[in-house]
């Protein structure tokens, strides 16, 4: 046998189509692309914030089948995510999604991403980066399977207000009934797809799953269904707005991946991202669980703030300043066009960002070639900006 | 579950555990040791293989037992007693005359040349002066780097004090050689065969390394060692190597010591990131302040803590030290005393080598390398009765080799019929030296590393616990973020040869894990 035909197709074939490709091309009319994990992927199909105002209004439609997916089975396979993951497995229901992030033994973060219980022995899991390796290593002593399932399932990220309407217009009885973080089977084309009420935009939404047999077929339908409903795709660019917008990190941009780390110390653990909720230090073992008490003992290094931004200039890799010293660097940072704020994720260095500290960013825009600088007030905020009641609903508002 | 808590608990009676028993019982300590097999000592071991004849089954030759140890434990006045000391190491040569003798540092015999025995004396005593440097750090618990607190600024300053006190050359020639190969460094010495071939086996013994791998200037430096505790040259147990076994079980009694053998340990059992017991197979679990495996670190990690219980990063970093054996052993009963061509009687209770040159050391590694038999094993053989009656039968002799090199992971597998075939080719090696010894065989055994493994509990059967590579000393002992004697999981302690400096009979892993555990 050809030893590259065994090979997975991502690491043989370079820049990869989604099931979905032939409508996504049909739909990007400026022809603005980029990589996604091997894959060609849209950063928008018409104009960014025609794409975002969709969100925020109608309805979005996302292809997110680049996205790392992870079929985990086998009798052990509750107590293998129980040690990769920092949170309490056992405690995740049949049909229930969860937010999640894996640590190395140092305790920092190598990706967050998504875990679905299928089954009882059964799960997927959706992360950012490719982690297969650490996934195999963390397999030993388990019975457990792991496979990298990306290329078998097509997923489309369904966001928005009309959202709910939209789908079951395409005849799924009963989607407004799906709580947040659950999912269910249901019946297309006389096919089994899975949909979760799951996404990354802080709004309504859900994320559909099928065989990459179904992508076409289904997408046809969805807007055909959403017609009225003002529906339309949108590419990365869109979906970076309402992340930020919504308060939600992105792996590689808010943190770097632990295995990516080159130099010492540049990690960042779950307490010192905001994620300190994800730990479950009550179950007895999990990768990265010595360093992290230790870390909670001590004090982490970092603190991982939203900051609310004077003005309205993006403060994109600015400096953040606590009387005159720089403590820490802005991650990612946007004008937030439904909440009308302008807010930026920011990594500072402990003990900076207590009550009473006056930060101020440092930000340079350009317009006409000519720079400028200004220093912008920054408060600290607890709550996303965008976090319309909708979001958790059940049943979900009709729009 | 029983009642009584104790202070420690080792699990493995081998010599390095039981060393450890001893240190902690004389500090006052609580000590119960739970060994597997009916006997104590682990490799340090006697045993009849046949009817009437006995043998060291593990370790043949006592030749760097740490000298402290000694007089620390009083082991002289708790019986070790010696059927020979200082023993020559010959090398045969296959013509069956011009055999060589090595002893200490003084090579003659054979077609030897004055100027190879003068650069001969003059290469171990440089080698030597080396070792002294690396007894100082083997001597202690090795240095962390980062997180090193003033015990470990103190060990790397005199470190570098020993090495700065070597002298400008003998310093840079030190960090030259230090992780080179020993095929390089003798041919740059010496000019004969003969000689190069026994020397170089020394450096490869019970590793997976080849004479041109580098790495093994470094070994044969360790194996040196042995010379720096005074031993110029091997020596033999009254009665087998099981007598250090029941010397240090009776110097261990004597302390109060609890052993029990026979009581297999299954689990080490967890409370979060602390061990806190020990299942035994019978069911029973008892508890320890502290629990201290003299198991080698694989055993230790993915037998009784279970990979599942460690975080996954240290999980993956047991589960690559490499500790492969490639050293089986041979042993022969035999109806007299075995003619090697070229040697009187006494000449055969040496150390005698088949390694007539670095070459024939070399292609037999090759075969190893790719899972295969060596056709022309290297050995080093040993017939202690030429020393010691007790032995066997009046008359008879028993003969222990060890054979290098003897894969593992032998790609046919360690089936009985390669165990047949194995035998064959070490017994036919010999027979070029001493022709007539297969009619003098009585009994034989040939124990494959696979064997090892299962006598003696140790993965891989390899008798350092961990292949002695640059990679794995030090700091890096067993493995990176699990040194000191410590592991990532509180209150569980290695005290075997795993841990730090590693070792044959030496016993330096034992007496420091003690240091670090009172240390506390």
């Amino acid at each position: 046998m050809n030893e590259l035909s065994a090979l997975p197709q991502h690491t043989t074939q370079m820049m990869l189509h989604t099931p979905f490709h032939s409508r996504v091309v049909e739909a990007c009319e400026i022809n603005e692309w980029s990589a996604w994990q091997g894959y060609t992927t849209p950063s928008s199909y018409t104009n960014v914030e025609f794409e975002y105002f969709a969100i925020r209004s109608n309805t979005g439609v996302f292809d997110l089948t680049p996205m790392t997916k992870y079929r985990i089975t086998g009798a052990d396979a509750e107590a293998y995510l129980d040690r990769l993951l920092t949170r309490n497995i056992a405690k995740l229901a049949v049909n229930r999604v969860a937010y999640i992030v894996m640590c190395n033994d140092a305790g920092d973060v190598i990706d967050d991403g998504t875990v679905f219980r299928l089954a009882d022995n059964e799960f997927r899991l959706c992360t950012q980066e490719r982690v297969l390796d650490w996934m195999m290593w963390s397999a030993a002593g388990f019975d457990v399977e792991v496979i990298d399932e990306t290329a078998d399932v097509a997923a489309l990220a369904i966001q928005g207000p009309t959202s709910c309407r939209v789908l079951r217009n395409m005849g799924f009885a009963g989607m407004e009934n799906l709580k947040p973080f659950g999912m269910q089977t249901f019946e297309f084309n006389g096919a089994r797809i899975m949909i979760s009420r799951t996404g990354y935009t802080g709004d309504l939404g859900y994320e559909a799953w099928m065989a990459p047999e179904q992508a076409e077929s289904f997408w046809d339908a969805l807007f055909e269904a959403g017609k009225l409903r003002g529906i339309r795709a949108f590419g990365s660019e869109a979906l970076d707005i309402a992340r930020i917008e919504a308060g939600y990190l992105a792996a590689g941009v808010d943190f770097v991946p632990a295995e990516q780390i080159v130099r010492n110390g540049r990690g960042r653990s779950p307490l010192e991202l905001g994620l300190g909720w994800l730990v479950d230090f009550n179950k007895p073992v999990f990768s990265g669980r010595k360093a992290l008490l230790k870390q909670k003992e001590y004090g982490p290094r970092y603190r991982f703030v939203k900051l609310s931004v004077e003005g309205n200039k993006p403060a994109e890799h600015s400096f953040i300043y606590c009387r005159g010293k720089a403590v820490g660097t802005v991650t990612s940072a946007g004008w937030c066009p439904t909440a009308k704020t302008n807010v930026a994720l920011a990594s500072l260095e402990m003990p900076y960002g207590r009550p009473g500290d006056e930060l101020e960013a440092e930000i340079y825009y350009m317009r006409e070639l000519h720079w400028t600088r200004l220093m912008a007030k920054c408060t600290i905020i607890t709550k996303p900006v965008w976090e319309p009641a909708r979001r958790l609903q059940t049943p979900a508002p009709d729009a | 579950m029983t009642d009584k808590k104790y202070d420690a608990i080792i699990i493995g009676a081998g010599h390095n555990g039981l060393i450890c028993a001893n240190y902690l019982a004389k500090s006052g300590k609580s000590v119960l040791v739970l060994e597997a097999n009916a006997t104590v000592g682990g490799a340090a071991c006697t045993r009849e293989f046949a009817p009437g004849f006995k043998v060291s089954a593990g370790a043949q030759w006592l030749y760097q037992l740490n000298p402290t140890i000694v007089s620390d434990l009083k082991l002289i006045a708790h019986g070790l007693v010696y059927a020979a000391q200082d023993l020559d190491s010959i090398a045969l040569n296959p013509n069956g005359q011009q055999h060589i003798s090595i002893h200490g540092s003084h090579a003659s015999g054979g077609d030897l040349s004055e100027q190879d025995a003068h650069q001969f004396a003059a290469l171990q005593g440089q080698l030597l002066r080396f070792v002294r440097v690396l007894d100082r750090v083997f001597n202690r618990r090795p240095p962390k780097l980062i997180e090193s607190d003033w015990h470990d600024k103190l060990t790397l300053a005199r470190l570098g004090i020993d090495m700065k006190m070597l002298g400008k050359e003998d310093m840079s020639e030190m960090l030259r050689v230090g992780l080179i190969n020993i095929y390089d460094l003798l041919n740059e010495h010496l000019d004969n065969p003969l000689l190069k071939g026994a020397l170089s086996l020394d450096a490869v013994l019970g590793s997976h390394m080849g004479p041109r791998s580098p790495n093994t200037v470094f070994t044969y430096l360790y194996r040196l060692l042995g010379q720096h505790y005074r031993f110029n040259g091997p020596a033999l147990l009254k009665g087998g190597m099981g007598q250090l076994a029941d010397v240090l079980l009776h110097s261990a009694q004597h302390q109060g010591v609890e052993v029990r053998t026979n009581s297999a340990v299954i689990t080490i059992n967890l409370n979060a990131d602390s061990a806190k017991s020990v299942t035994l197979g019978n069911g029973d679990t008892i508890v320890a302040n502290s629990i201290v495996s003299n198991a080698d670190p694989k055993t230790t990690f993915t037998k009784l803590v279970g990979l599942r219980n460690i975080e996954a990063g240290f999980s993956r970093r047991v589960q690559v030290i490499r500790m492969n054996g490639n050293a089986a052993k041979l042993h022969l009963a035999l109806e007299g005393l075995p003619d090697f061509t070229g040697l009187n009687a006494q000449q055969t209770g040496a150390r005698l080598l088949i390694a007539p040159d670095m070459k024939y050391v070399e292609r037999a590694f090759n075969h190893a390398k790719y899972g295969e038999l060596s056709p022309a094993p290297a050995m080093d053989i040993s017939i202690p009765t030429v020393h010691d009656g007790s032995l066997a039968p009046a008359g008879k002799h028993v003969l222990s080799a060890t054979v290098q090199y003897a894969p593992y992971a032998l790609k046919d597998g360690w089936t009985e019929a390669q165990k047949q075939l194995a035998q064959k080719v070490a017994i036919d090696t010999i027979a070029q030296y001493a022709p007539r010894i297969k009619e003098q065989i009585r009994a034989a055994e040939y124990l494959s590393p696979a064997d090892l493994e299962q006598q003696f509990n140790t993965h891989g059967g390899h008798w350092h616990h961990g292949e002695i590579s640059l990679d794995q000393v030090l700091m890096m002992r067993p493995t990176p973020g699990c040194t000191q004697y410590r592991t990532p999981v509180d209150n569980l302690y290695l005290c075997g040869a795993g841990a730090h400096p590693g070792g044959g009979l030496m016993g330096l892993a034992g007496k420091n894990a003690a240091e670090e555990i009172l240390r506390g």
